[in-house]
């Protein structure tokens, strides 16, 4: 099946993605073969409608939310190194690895994590959740399977319980905190197969 | 000098001279003769169980490698978390933030690896079989076992390569020639037996020469004339395994070269249905001729696969109506590879069909299992698709293998609406509070959970 580093060396500036997200070679030739395969006409990069032929993914009640954010505001393309960084937030936190002092924060640690899921409820990246866009991601999460009513009845709990400076909105701070209990690395890591 | 040299030189050929004739005997005795009979040493799954007991050491040591290392070992992934676990299992569930989690990560799971391609590329292993071509913990292997995986080559490629390569050679030669000399034969019943001798003769060398071990389930349901045998379709090779226990007639399209003589030498001895590329297209002829096929008794049942592509073993994907609305009895047939011992996935877009015959015959051994069902009849009301539906559930049951909705030639549509909506009541109906579960959905579904599949052998 030929040899792995030939692959490797195919793709620019790999050793600088693997320092950055922690990925093995091997992990980074699975996602570059992903890439290749989601990439249908071989552009070298990946538009929205690419991620949108995913059928489980069409079927995701987030579906939409997820593709956006893999494309910062304004750019209709993701290359290999932004597709590979973006997954890498889904890297199981590496409880053995020592923390050093002055070494950035990874792309995998747990506030990055809560960060990712964050822009999901915050489409308009103001840095708050108000109470529409938190009605929005339960009707996207519920459909038609709750009345109006129920939804806001669910919105309100959640911003009264959440909200600690009474702005009516959940800032990122605020979430954190909600938080605070949850097993993040078991919720947001998935296993890099091979 | 040269008189010096030349008692060394004969006796170098007289030492070749016997080791052929060693070689080619013991050819004979223990593979050629047992084949031509239907009997087996056993030795085959002797050398089965002594791989098994050698791969799990393999994976031992890399284990232990790995822990030294304080690294993790990826083993295939089976995160059977389910929505309701992931909420807070209280009495009265609610809203938390971090439901968004579950749809989030089962999302990102989509983008790296869908459950359709998935089902395309070869299944991945617990353990390693010491086939470089399987391994994904290179940075794990320590000398010995390095050294084991070495002299493993050296086997696998100084010895069985040949000799099986010899052995696929001496079958397919064996079936042109035979089968041609019982052509000449008036048609009547000598023929016809002589025939299914031959056939079964030359399919049983060739399964030697894979080192296939196979096992036969419930043999009492085989195939008999007059019907149709319908069984999932993982490699070319599932043709040489079910010939070899039984007759068929073959279905297919008429290639040039190789396969061109072995189809034109087949079909004297017996009748097979061979399609010109042009005839394929027009359905209703296909149609005819294999209803004329099995309306005649005395000829043998049809051998299709619906499914129409390789599809990775690990599941059955739908089955093309075609052959279920000929109207006669289907005979299921599910087939599952064990893949420990070597991958029998051919997938087509990747490798050709000579690289695929290497890999197959420089694997360890193919093992799989049989399993014959009962015979199938569509029933009153039943239109083809809901019949063929129910025979591809009846397959993917017997065999293990989950039964998926797509469609193996994936078509590109619009996904319906009507799957989203599930998914929102099923966390609609976690949060309100009720009884049902993710698996109970799954069911209803046909949505197969995250788990791989097991063989027992």
């Amino acid at each position: 099946m030929g040899s792995t580093n030939s692959t490797l060396l195919k793709i620019p500036n790999v050793e600088v993605l693997m320092q950055e997200t922690g990925f093995s070679p091997a992990h980074i030739i699975r996602l570059h073969d992903r890439f290749k395969a989601l990439d249908k006409e071989g552009r070298g990069h990946l538009c929205p409608q690419d991620f949108g032929a995913i059928k489980e993914l069409a079927m995701n009640p987030i579906g939409d939310r997820i593709i956006g954010a893999f494309f910062s505001p304004g750019k209709e393309m993701v290359d290999f190194h932004t597709f590979v960084k973006i997954l890498a937030h889904f890297r199981p936190v590496d409880k053995d690895r020592p923390k050093e002092p002055n070494s950035p924060e990874l792309i995998n640690s747990r506030s990055n994590k809560l960060k990712f899921a964050f822009q999901l409820y915050d489409q308009d990246k103001d840095g708050k959740i108000s109470r529409d866009e938190l009605l929005k991601v339960l009707r996207a999460m519920l459909g038609m399977q709750v009345t109006e009513e129920q939804l806001e009845s669910i919105a309100d709990r959640t911003i009264q319980e959440a909200d600690l400076d009474r702005d009516d909105a959940i800032s990122f701070e605020e979430f954190r905190k909600s938080l605070e209990k949850v097993n993040i690395d078991h919720k947001m890591s998935i296993r890099f197969l091979r | 000098m040269e008189s010096y040299l030349f008692p060394f030189d004969s006796l170098i050929c007289m030492l070749l001279g016997i080791s052929f004739t060693v070689w080619f005997t013991l050819l004979l005795v223990f593979i050629i003769v047992p084949a031509i009979f239907g009997v087996s040493f056993g030795i085959r799954r002797l050398y089965m169980k002594s791989l098994i007991k050698l791969f799990e050491w393999a994976t031992l040591r890399m284990e232990r490698g790995a822990k030294e290392k304080n690294q993790h070992l990826y083993k295939p992934y089976s995160n059977g978390e389910t929505l309701k676990r992931s909420l807070r299992g209280g009495a009265e569930p609610e809203f938390d933030m971090s439901d968004i989690f579950y749809f989030c990560r089962r999302g990102v799971e989509s983008i790296v690896d869908d459950e359709v391609t998935k089902r395309f590329t070869a299944e991945e292993l617990e353990s390693w079989n010491l086939l470089t071509r399987s391994n994904y913990n290179f940075h794990h292997i320590s000398t010995r076992l390095t050294a084991l995986w070495g002299v493993g080559v050296l086997i696998r490629y100084g010895f069985l390569l040949p000799l099986r390569v010899t052995l696929a050679f001496t079958g397919v030669g064996l079936l042109v020639v035979l089968t041609s000399v019982v052509g000449l034969f008036p048609n009547g019943r000598m023929k016809n037996y002589l025939s299914d001798k031959v056939h079964l003769m030359c399919y049983r060398i060739c399964v030697r020469s894979l080192t296939a071990i196979i096992t036969y389930h419930d043999s009492e349901n085989k195939p008999k004339n007059g019907g149709i045998c319908v069984a999932n379709h993982t490699s070319p090779i599932d043709v040489i395994i079910l010939a070899s226990d039984g007759c068929y007639a073959m279905v297919g399209q008429v290639h040039g070269g190789l396969m061109g003589v072995i189809q034109r030498a087949m079909v004297k001895a017996c009748p097979h249905i061979w399609f010109e590329r042009s005839e394929v297209k027009d359905r209703h002829l296909v149609a005819k001729r294999l209803s004329d096929h099995v309306a005649d008794t005395s000829k043998l049942p049809i051998l299709i696969f619906p499914e129409g592509t390789c599809i990775n073993n690990t599941s059955v994907m739908m089955f093309k109506k075609g052959s279920f609305e000929i109207g006669s009895t289907v005979y299921p047939v599910a087939i599952k590879y064990d893949p420990r011992f070597g991958e029998a996935f051919w997938n087509s877009s990747k490798f050709g069909m000579v690289n695929y015959l290497l890999h197959m015959m420089s694997s360890w051994a193919i093992v799989c299992s049989v399993w014959y069902l009962p015979p199938m009849s569509r029933m009153e009301g039943e239109d083809a698709v809901q019949f063929a539906n129910r025979v591809k559930a009846a397959i993917a049951r017997k065999g293990g293998l989950a039964d998926l909705l797509w469609d193996g030639g994936l078509k590109r549509g619009k996904v319906k609406e009507v799957f989203k909506e599930e998914q929102q009541k099923l966390y609609s109906k976690v949060l309100v509070g009720s009884t049902w579960t993710l698996s109970g959905c799954s069911a209803a579904l046909n949505w197969p959970l995250p788990e791989p599949a097991q063989t027992e052998l």
